[in-house]
């Protein structure tokens, strides 16, 4: 590779050649700053439009200033990043983006986590020269996110995110000038549109323009009517994001959170882990039986297998290939089995109508709180899942309530909705649901004990992956997508009738659960996504029981309630169906 | 509205062929909503979203490119389209008291159509045909040196046609 030569604030610095001016000081520590570009090299996510001009730095011998995200380093460059110049060139363009920006900062949702406003912080600004007419865009609520137009600038991260992450497309730059903004088609409302509700349109928003559909009023209005039990269950994904917040890093902080939510108000502090064991035997059962059925030529059965927890992943389905809905596991997601189990079995264990247990989860996700809402996990119009909140609004709730999260004591989950094992927690990274899928149908199938835990061969980032398993003698193979670009290529290929996979995991989001639109914002580091992984496995590796057919209130839930996995209970409780809902804004047909 | 399109069969079938035309590449998005503008005097959002599928990329993509050039409009024109040029020399030799003559006088403000469907007023910059300032174009026809007392004249000569 050739080298480059430049020197950058009076520092020398060799880099490869295409390395970008931006690239280049940050590999010596110096943080220019920007506002529309993001790149997180791992998940082949590149937002760089060149647009927001706030990165720009002063080239000696050049009479412009230079944009640092879309500027070449070139041999024997002199660079200046905080001149006066451009001190002064930044302010200026900050005061053009601030002069058409809402002055809400206090009452606005991304207060405190916004990109803009702490930049404005940084460069100094205390006044905005530039007064001028305002954008007067409509809010547009659904179920996951909320768009306020207003406050958008126009980096098009999330238009890069919704396109190029997820080829959803529901989002694209429209109408030019001072209209010009990042909409859906038509200005549709984005709940009629074919979004997926995956919400990493709102995970790279560097303002508040795309933000979660808040549930934290409904959820404090229940925990303080006496006259409900209110319980609660955490994604696996939380734990390793959630301290973030409060100065732990992706450390995991089980305990902490355990502490915290009883601290809140909760009657009963219980585990969606819990509920992904349970996935696991439903799904595994699910999975052997149509392996045994193909293996013996039945060419009925729909194989691959594609997993079904996450819901954006399933919505992308219903919504572009409705035809290959049939390989869908009928399992619900173990968000809604623990509601099914939690109105059902547990209600009844504390002799209490559902209507008097409210559940509630904490997810990573903006997808759960669609899916809570669906019609079918809803009894009489009760859901299983009353109120979904994501870990960035449990991280408010516990600023809210007062807690000193640091000095916590850790504390631990109820009984029986709140044990778990290790393949439940890799449930939050990309390949852990097939992993903890495999881990225990290797062992039902062969009846042979498993001498490697770790399939290091399911994980990683690679967009698309695969491995092939040997369940004794029987190969099966296995394919993993992360990004719904990359699940749509797996799926093509499926369709096409060119893979020979027998189980395929998708999770919408880069890197699984971990980079879920829920989290607490990445803001562009690649390093916070890459340690929450790594605490996902070493809280797996760290958990005394590694299999969920090993968990033993799993086995208890079997014995005194649902009977055998996939069974006329389970199915009745745990198994869901999938609908066609593919979306024509403005239909034609029907008027022919 | 009479200059709504109708979006029956043969119009679906006809965007499609234009698509087909262009080889339902994404790549010539722009020449198809062009001749597809062309057929239909403007771009509903249906048929934005039938180019859509048929090219197979978002309706999204489709609504930003028509959005974003002014050449593309989503509002039926009328049968006698005027456009009235608002560039540097139209303008200083009073460009804009014709426009507002032709407003007074429709009764109807700039993108809008007249409610018998005839006439749709807009603005341009610039015909190329400065010499001749202000310029006002109705359908293919150059009207030039117009006054806001000639404007009456230009309009009777379309209604005259109707009659």
């Amino acid at each position: 590779m050739e080298k480059i030569k430049l020197t950058i604030d009076n520092r020398q610095v060799e880099v490869d050649k295409g390395t970008t001016l931006l690239e280049a000081a940050a590999g010596i520590g110096i943080k220019i700053p920007t506002l529309c570009h993001l790149n997180l090299h791992d998940l082949n996510y590149e937002n760089n439009p060149g647009a927001c001009r706030i990165c720009v730095v002063e080239v000696a011998g050049r009479r412009n200033l230079a944009p640092a995200c879309k500027t070449e380093c070139t041999e024997g460059m002199d660079i200046k990043t905080h001149s006066p110049r451009v001190i002064n060139a930044r302010q200026t363009v900050m005061e053009l983006i601030l002069s058409n920006h809402p002055n809400e900062c206090l009452t606005c949702a991304k207060s405190g986590h916004c990109e803009l406003q702490s930049i404005a912080s940084e460069l100094g600004i205390r006044k905005i020269n530039y007064a001028g007419e305002m954008s007067t865009f409509t809010e547009d609520v659904s179920l996951s996110i909320i768009r306020n137009m207003d406050k958008c600038i126009m980096c098009r991260r999330c238009e890069t995110a919704c396109n190029s992450i997820q080829s959803v497309g529901a989002l694209s730059a429209t109408s030019r000038g001072f209209g010009a903004v990042v909409g859906t088609a038509f200005g549709t409302n984005i709940a009629d549109t074919n979004c997926t509700n995956c919400g990493q349109c709102v995970a790279v928003c560097p303002t508040g323009a795309l933000t979660e559909h808040s549930n934290i009023p409904e959820l404090m209005s229940a925990i303080a009517d006496p006259k409900k039990t209110v319980v609660v269950q955490t994604a696996p994904a939380v734990r390793v994001a959630l301290g973030a917040d409060f100065g732990f890093g992706a450390q995991s902080v089980t305990g902490k959170m355990v502490a915290a939510l009883r601290q809140i108000g909760f009657d009963y502090v219980f585990d969606t882990d819990f509920a992904a064991d349970l996935t696991i035997m439903e799904e595994g059962t699910e999975l052997l039986g149509r392996l045994k059925e193909h293996l013996s030529g039945n060419s009925e059965v729909k194989i691959p297998l594609m997993t079904s927890c996450c819901p954006g992943w399933v919505g992308f389905m219903e919504q572009n290939f409705p035809e290959l809905l049939p390989h869908l596991s009928s399992a619900k997601s173990p968000q809604q089995m623990f509601g099914a189990i939690a109105k059902n079995y547990f209600a009844q264990k504390l002799g209490i109508d559902r209507r008097d247990l409210v559940v509630v989860s904490v997810m990573p996700c903006v997808a759960k709180k669609f899916e809570c809402n669906r019609d079918e996990f809803k009894v009489d119009g009760d859901p299983d899942v009353n109120i979904s909140i994501t870990t960035r609004e449990l991280a408010h709730l516990i600023r809210y309530t007062n807690i000193d999260f640091a000095g916590l004591e850790d504390d631990d989950f109820d009984r029986p909705l709140g044990e778990s094992t290790g393949a439940s927690v890799i449930f939050g990274a990309t390949g852990g649901v097939i992993e903890a899928a495999v881990r225990t149908a290797y062992e039902l199938h062969t009846g042979n004990e498993l001498t490697k835990i770790d399939f290091d061969e399911l994980r990683g980032f690679s967009g698309v992956r695969s491995a092939t398993i040997d369940f004794n003698g029987v190969p099966i193979k296995i394919g993993i997508a992360h990004g719904l670009a990359n699940a749509r290529k797996l799926v093509e290929e499926v369709k096409a009738g060119r893979a020979d996979y027998h189980a395929i995991e998708v999770m919408a989001c880069p890197g699984g659960c971990i980079g879920g639109g829920g989290q607490p914002y990445h803001k562009g580091d690649m390093s916070v996504i890459r340690e929450r992984m790594q605490s996902i496995y070493e809280e797996d590796r760290n958990k005394p029981l590694r299999k969920s057919h090993e968990n033993p209130y799993i086995h208890q839930l079997y014995n005194e309630f649902l009977g055998t996995p996939c069974s006329h209970l389970s199915h009745e409780l745990l198994h869901t169906h999938y609908f066609d809902r593919k979306k024509v804004i403005c239909p034609t047909e029907e008027k022919q | 509205m009479k200059n709504t399109v109708c979006m029956c069969g043969s119009i679906v079938d006809k965007v499609k062929a234009i698509c087909a035309e262009f080889n339902n590449d994404p790549g010539e998005l722009i020449n198809i909503l062009h001749k597809t503008q062309e057929m239909l005097g403007y771009l509903p959002s249906e048929v934005q979203e039938i180019i859509a599928m048929a090219l197979d990329i978002p309706a999204a993509k489709v609504y930003g490119v028509v959005t974003f050039y002014s050449f593309f409009t989503m509002k039926p024109k009328g049968k006698y389209p005027i456009s009235v040029c608002l560039g540097t020399a139209c303008y200083v030799r009073g460009a804009e008291s014709v426009l507002e003559e032709f407003k007074d006088e429709l009764g109807i403000g700039v993108g809008e159509v007249t409610k018998d469907g005839l006439f749709s007023l807009d603005c341009l910059r610039c015909v190329g045909a400065c010499g001749l300032a202000p310029v006002v174009m109705v359908g293919e026809k150059v009207f030039g040196r117009l006054t806001a007392e000639s404007v009456r004249g230009v309009l009777d000569e379309f209604y005259n046609k109707e009659k």
